[in-house]
């Protein structure tokens, strides 16, 4: 009569030390209706506005800290994919501690998570369509579909296709190819 | 009277051409700096007209995200030139990207005369 009521308790306690490490208190991730499926969807300003001048705000969750920080070095930004993206001290240094502080192992997201551990034997990678969970994710795709697509052009344009990437979702069901009927993976 | 109508028909065109091509000295160097085409690393063409385009009430695209830009006319987008900070920015990538160099401050006060202009 005892033993299931254990079994219990012990399964929980991995949940309660995940819940140490989180973005948010034990409480909060227990009361939640939210499981955090995706990635937290982009909430700093300046990223926002920054980084989505030029292309779709990657939600940082997308990325380990350690691609982050080369990615983001005031040098490398001068040459940033073959594009000047020179960001002034103190913007850079907000939009530095914002994405690290929500990088992909240190965000309690599923997606996030997924990432972290496919990049765990390689060197992370600079170009999240170099990361292999979300290689495996979109290797289905045909070169017509990105590559050839007018409206798409290349896998790192992620809004092209998932019609919420701004809310950070990446469901299949929200995947819209243009020009494409519906795609399932 | 046929012929007086003409006349003034002529000369209506004629006014109006004047008038299109009114613009302060400083506003048509600026334009003459939009569109002058400069060989990028790789061999390729680059203007400021590469990504902005030609016509400034027109939105432009990123050459590389297609991301849409927003027109560089004042006249469609008022808000754009109000934040001297973010004017110095985007001069300095974007003089850096198409140019291979940042622009002097005489070229940037051209280009902005002619964009504020249209």
């Amino acid at each position: 009569m005892k033993k299931p009521l254990f079994t219990l308790v012990l399964a929980g306690l991995p949940l309660l030390a995940g819940s140490a490490m989180a973005e948010e208190s034990f409480s909060q991730w227990l009361f939640t209706l939210d499981r955090m499926k995706e990635f937290r969807p982009v909430d700093n300003e300046t990223y926002a506005e920054e980084c989505g001048a030029c292309h779709f705000a990657y939600p940082p969750g997308l990325l380990l800290a350690m691609s982050w920080q080369k990615l983001l070095d005031p040098v490398a930004l001068e040459d940033h994919f073959g594009e000047n993206a020179e960001l002034g001290e103190d913007t850079l240094a907000e939009i530095q501690a914002y994405v690290i502080e929500n990088s992909a192992e240190n965000s309690y997201y599923k997606r996030a998570r997924k990432i972290t551990r496919s990049v765990q034997s390689i060197e992370p990678p600079l170009r999240i369509t170099q990361v292999p969970y979300i290689k495996r994710k979109h290797h289905e795709l045909t070169a017509a579909m990105v590559r050839d697509n007018p409206e798409v052009g290349s896998l790192s344009n992620c809004n092209a296709c998932h019609t919420q990437a701004e809310q950070a979702v990446f469901d299949d069901d929200s995947v819209q190819v243009p020009n494409f009927q519906h795609w399932d993976e | 009277m046929h012929q007086y109508s003409l006349v003034l028909l002529v000369l209506l065109g004629l006014a109006a051409a004047s008038a299109q091509s009114e613009q302060t000295p400083t506003a048509e160097q600026g334009r003459q700096l939009w569109i002058k085409e400069v060989l990028g690393a790789k061999g390729d063409s680059r203007a400021c007209t590469t990504c902005h385009g030609t016509d400034l009430t027109q939105a432009g695209e990123h050459q590389r995200t297609h991301k849409l830009i927003e027109p560089m006319a004042k006249s469609v987008t008022p808000s754009r030139y109000e934040d001297p900070k973010k004017v110095a920015k985007w001069f300095r990538r974007n003089c850096k990207w198409t140019w291979g160099r940042e622009c002097t401050a005489e070229e940037k006060r051209a280009i902005l005369s002619y964009l504020k202009s249209q």
